[in-house]
């Protein structure tokens, strides 16, 4: 344990670029990439469960790769492409996932549904899993 | 979380130069394991030292026929890189039965190596806990402690390190690279963790102003009779209750080389060069397996909730050397153990 500051470090400018719309956000630096997306940009589909890397409700991409977005700092990710749930769909129509979870009901209360959905994007491209088990623990992140 | 400064390291003497006159201040790559104990009041960093653009995301081979992995290579592409797969599937095998897949792409092989224990009451700052603050007591040796040590505690700390891919890494022989302000040093893995004895706030023997800058397997690569087998409460995204990682060389029934790492057991990978020269010239069979695991575990003690580990450990040793001898290693996604 150091010394802890008591002042407010400066704001950091940083650069997102979500959904494919660029932001530039002055950023606390413990300013967590959930929080900057819930609380600075309003995009609350992005979920908070357990806030520690437990649940996976708070899964996005970041260039192309699926992570907790609860156990990242913004200022970290300055000028990286994130896609959130909001970003899935394309021109109107939902991604595939978003309707396969439609077709098959596969809610309960849907909160942790953005995490699984953007987990699942995130699984598809890793292009790993090739029968149920491996679906099964290749998902094992969420939930 | 307490308030910090950030800093971006432009390279690693940057990063060297940065550490030194702070000691409050951390290095920062996937900031799994630093941002969820930063949460919790465990770890208040003064300074966050961001490491993660540094060039320490390449696996190259080395003159001898081995691999150099950077420190900042996420845990993901490391289980999935090509020559891993086909040279080091204990490596990768390991690997995948930790975390899950987010937590994994991106974690650093660097900070998986540095991660610090799951003990719940060095979570809990409202606990005495040695590891945590020195000189406070330790709230496990005579509390819950059913997932704590059996091998090399002290009566400072019983805690375990949870990684699983430094099991494997302590089967290979790994070596860790690191960077100072004096230089560069190579030490075994083997010695990169430490026992706790009356020093238990240290977890390795890294040095306050050092950084890892890479790991380097040795050529031989056991990539035929291998296996990774973690036992755990459930049956993905749990910390193990034991693991092993086991690795054989044999010609025929016979074993000419053995290496077994047993993990969640002590406060590093734990490996006795004795059990593993008992296997050799010996015929691979459960019995000589089971001499082998009553060596490793020689001197394992109990505390009252965790004495199930002793003979846990002892069967997993045993089921894991089997499954390496027949070269059906425990597959991370069906988990029926063979
Ligand atoms: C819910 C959950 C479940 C998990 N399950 C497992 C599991 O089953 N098995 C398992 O093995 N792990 C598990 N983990 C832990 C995970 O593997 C570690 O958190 C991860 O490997 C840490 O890497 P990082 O790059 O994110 O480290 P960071 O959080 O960035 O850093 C961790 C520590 O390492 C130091 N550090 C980082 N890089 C370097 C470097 N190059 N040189 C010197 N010091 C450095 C930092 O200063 C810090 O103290 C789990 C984690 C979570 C949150
Ligand atoms: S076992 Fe170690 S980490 Fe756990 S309470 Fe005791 S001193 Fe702290
Ligand atoms: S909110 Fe990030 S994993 Fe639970």
């Amino acid at each position: 344990m150091g010394d802890v500051t008591h002042e407010l470090p400066d704001r950091i400018p940083t650069r997102l670029v979500i959904n494919g719309v660029s932001h530039t956000l002055d950023l606390l630096p413990w300013t967590t990439l959930l929080d900057a997306l819930r609380d600075h940009l309003a995009l609350t589909g992005t979920k908070k469960g357990c806030d520690h890397g437990q649940c996976g409700a708070c899964t996005v991409l970041i260039d192309g790769r699926r992570v907790n977005s609860c156990l990242t700092l913004a200022v970290m990710k300055d000028s990286a492409e994130i896609t959130t749930i909001e970003g899935l769909a394309k021109d109107g129509a939902l991604h595939p996932l978003q309707q396969a979870f439609i077709d098959h009901d596969a809610f309960q209360c849907g909160y942790c549904t953005p995490g699984q959905i953007c987990s699942a994007a995130g699984l598809l491209a890793e292009g790993r899993a090739r029968d149920a088990d491996q679906i099964r623990e290749l998902m094992s992140g969420n939930l | 979380m307490n308030n910090f400064r950030y800093s971006r390291a432009s390279d690693i003497a940057d990063a060297i130069r940065l550490l030194a006159p702070d000691p409050g201040a951390k290095l920062i790559a996937g900031g799994t394991n630093l941002i969820d104990l930063m949460k919790e009041n465990v770890e208040r960093p003064s300074r966050l030292i961001d490491i993660s653009r540094l060039p320490l995301r390449e696996i190259v081979e080395t003159p001898d026929g081995g691999l150099r992995i950077g420190a900042l290579v996420p845990n993901s592409d490391l289980a999935y890189h090509p020559l891993i797969e086909q040279r080091y599937p204990l490596l990768a095998s390991a690997i995948l039965a930790g975390a899950s897949a987010q937590l994994r792409n991106m974690a650093s092989v660097g900070g998986n190596l540095m991660q610090r224990t799951r003990c719940p009451y060095f979570y809990d700052t409202a606990t005495p806990c040695n590891k945590r603050s020195l000189g406070s007591g330790c709230s496990a040796i005579d509390g819950l402690n059913r997932n704590h040590a059996i091998l090399g505690t002290s009566n400072s700390c019983i805690a375990t390190n949870p990684s699983d891919m430094s099991v494997a890494l302590a089967a290979l022989g790994a070596l860790v690279h690191i960077a100072g302000p004096n230089g560069e040093r190579t030490i075994a893995l083997t010695d990169f963790h430490r026992l706790p004895d009356d020093k238990p706030h240290l977890d390795t023997n890294l040095g306050s102003g050092e950084i890892i800058i890479a790991v380097e397997l040795p050529p031989h690569s056991f990539a035929r009779n291998y296996s990774y087998l973690k036992i755990r409460d459930r049956m993905s995204y749990a910390f193990a209750l034991v693991s092993v990682a086991a690795a054989l060389e044999l010609e025929g029934n016979a074993i000419s080389g053995a290496r077994v790492a047993l993990g969640g057991v002590a406060h590093k990978p734990w490996r006795s060069l004795e059990a593993e020269a008992a296997l050799r010239g010996q015929a691979a069979t459960p019995d000589h397996f089971g001499h082998a695991a009553d060596l490793l575990l020689q001197g394992a003690s109990a505390r009252s909730h965790n004495g199930f580990k002793i003979e846990l450990a002892r069967r997993a040793v045993v089921r894991t050397l089997m499954q390496a001898t027949n070269a059906t290693p425990q597959s991370q996604a069906h988990k029926k153990i063979a």
